[in-house]
């Protein structure tokens, strides 16, 4: 029993991350119908700004975290507007390919800049490597401050979504983008703005991972960038539950199957749970399933 | 003379010089070892990307997990020929490796065919991650390590025959009516459906064509570069495949020989700078997708006619016309 909760929590404080990655991915989706390749990466580079604030510029961890979700912001909103933008019109394969060139550059530039080597976290303050223990269970302060954190950002952003003038452009983009025009929504602004969220919450996840496994490297956004694809997609792409369904699934499915002696297949268990939902409901666990007008 | 006959001894002719050509050279002394490599690189990378095309390109079924299918055949020609080390287990070791990349295919296409778009994408790359842990885990394939000491059967002569032989059989396979069903899958799949098109069977069956021959170049691969290991096989390479495939022009065979071609000699040319070729070749790929995201060749085929087009003759005579017509 014990056993089980102390997986329980791991898999909280992993699905956590893999949910805020995927909050980009699945926005995204949802407004310009792109699988962005580039967003595991600018994940990546939300983990060095962290590392760099952290230990350069010597700022605590909150302020470290703002930084470094501004700093992806920006990040995002440059690749939209150079990289994708003027692909508005062209295929979406072109458009994808140009995500992944994107991608590509991301990692092998911040490789010229930091060396291709695994760099440590610097030290937290003593407060956040504080363990509580209830009975067996071991949790940590940062488990706890990860899935404290995630679920602020989530609420700030379905606040966003739901409740402000530009969540509503969003939304009204994602349904019909030329009606969305019409209505005089400015759908170049509101497709850079959505970027802009989601690569924020990248940037938070990236700096998250890197005190939690304590290690950066320039291509560290590859694997948990597909991962958190495929539980946006598990979840039913486009959806904002979705994604946090989908994060939370895998983050558990993950420590399971670790836990029960195979980490070394634990990928391979993922993508396999998301080839069998794909079949019996190809649209993702809270996906409806869309009839096709010909 | 027909313009079928004179296009098809047009295509031998083309061919015959090429064969003859690299023989020489290799025998002048010209293509050196390196180049050799790169030369296998080259047709390696063709056959995955004509066999790519006729997936996605053609039968516009967007497919992310192609290097699995390598993988499959790499490891099955692998092990053949390593308990078997003679041309007969060679050629054992690519049928068994291209039948069971088929069959692989077929399997996971079944049921995920009927995804569309980007959720097929998505599940041909689950399936690929897949086969490359599974590779790491297997007793057999000597997990992360790979497989190494791998007997190299590969000359110009192997080379040359699969190559153009996957060439042949995949143009020669959407000119039947099996292919012209792909395209038409491609081109709408519910008209498609409604002229009585089973757009199920052949997008099957288009996957499967394409996992066999991706095979291939896996056990290609494999035998000439004596050492194989599961994470050659991983995402970036399908990726890669995606690239030439794409850069050459959807739905264009002669597209993706170029883009091979031109993609390994760009390589090449970087080499002595290898902290910048990555930036540099991600560059090219953002830039080339912004100004040409039709690709090289878009879908046309280098052929006869384009190439007269480009003759100055008719050019004349074209802009004749169009100046009558003006006045």
């Amino acid at each position: 029993m014990e056993q089980f909760l102390q997986q329980v929590v791991n898999g909280l404080s992993i699905g956590s991350i893999y949910a805020l990655i995927a909050l980009g991915y699945t926005m995204v989706y949802g407004i310009i119908q792109l699988i962005n390749f580039a967003h595991g990466d600018v994940y990546m580079v939300g983990a060095y700004v962290g590392y760099a604030s952290m230990s350069f510029l010597g700022l605590d961890f909150f302020t470290s975290l703002l930084v470094a979700m501004a700093a992806c912001t920006v990040l995002g909103v440059i690749i939209e507007r150079v990289a994708y933008k003027p692909l508005r019109n062209s295929t979406r394969i072109a458009v994808l390919i140009t995500a992944i060139g994107v991608s590509l550059l991301l990692e092998y530039t911040m490789m010229y800049f930091v060396g291709p080597e695994h760099r440590a976290y610097p030290a937290l303050p003593g407060f956040m490597s504080h363990t509580f223990h209830f009975g067996e269970v071991v949790i940590t302060m940062l488990q706890i401050m990860i899935v404290t954190i995630s679920i602020v950002l989530m609420i700030v952003l379905q606040f966003i979504v739901r409740r402000t003038r530009l969540g509503k452009a969003m939304r009204a983009v994602s349904q019909d983008r030329d009606a969305a025009q019409l209505m005089g929504i400015s759908v170049d602004n509101t497709i850079s703005f959505t970027f802009a969220l989601g690569s924020a919450l990248a940037g938070a996840a990236g700096v998250l991972v890197g005190v939690y496994y304590n290690s950066v490297n320039p291509l560290m956004g590859i694997l948990p960038g597909l991962k958190a694809f495929v539980a946006a997609v598990l979840g039913g792409i486009g959806l904002i539950p979705g994604a946090l369904l989908g994060g939370y699934v895998i983050g558990a499915t993950e420590t399971f199957v670790a836990s029960i002696g195979f980490s070394m297949l634990r990928d391979a268990v993922v993508f396999a749970l998301l080839i069998i939902v794909l079949i019996f409901k190809p649209s993702g666990l809270l996906g409806k399933n869309v009839r096709e007008k010909v | 003379m027909n313009p079928r006959l004179k296009s098809i001894l047009a295509k031998t002719a083309v061919a015959a010089v090429v064969y003859v050509g690299v023989l020489l050279l290799v025998q002048v002394g010209i293509i050196d070892a390196y180049l050799q490599a790169t030369m296998v690189t080259i047709c390696v990378n063709i056959i995955l990307a004509v066999s790519l095309n006729l997936v996605t390109g053609f039968t516009g079924q967007f497919s992310l997990g192609h290097a699995g299918f390598m993988a499959i055949g790499a490891y099955s020609t692998a092990l053949i020929t390593m308990s078997m080390p003679t041309v007969l287990g060679f050629i054992l070791g690519l049928l068994v490796g291209a039948i069971l990349a088929a069959l692989v295919g077929f399997l996971i296409g079944l049921p995920t065919l009927r995804l569309r778009g980007d959720y097929l994408a998505i599940a041909t790359l689950g399936m690929a991650e897949i086969i490359r842990v599974l590779l790491l885990n297997f007793e057999f394939s000597n997990g992360a390590a790979g497989l190494s000491g791998i007997p190299q059967f590969v000359n110009w002569n192997w080379l040359f025959v699969l190559t153009a032989g996957t060439i042949v059989l995949i143009s020669n396979f959407l000119n039947s009516r099996h292919g012209r069903d792909c395209i038409a899958v491609r081109e709408d799949e519910i008209a498609a459906e409604s002229i009585g098109v089973r757009s199920t069977q052949a997008k099957t069956l288009a996957f499967s064509v394409g996992a066999f021959f991706g095979a291939i170049a896996g056990g290609v691969y494999a035998s000439y570069f004596y050492f194989i290991k599961p994470d050659l096989f991983g995402f970036m390479q399908s990726i890669n495949i995606l690239v030439i495939v794409v850069l050459g022009g959807l739905g264009s065979i002669s597209g993706s020989i170029i883009a091979a071609i031109l993609l390994a000699v760009v390589s090449t040319l970087l080499q002595p700078f290898p902290e910048i070729r990555m930036i540099l070749y991600s560059l090219v790929l953002v830039v080339l997708m912004v100004f040409r995201p039709q690709g090289i060749m878009g879908s046309r085929e280098l052929s006869l006619s384009l190439f007269s087009k480009l003759l100055p003759g008719r050019r004349q005579t074209r802009t004749k016309v169009t100046a009558e017509d003006a006045a």
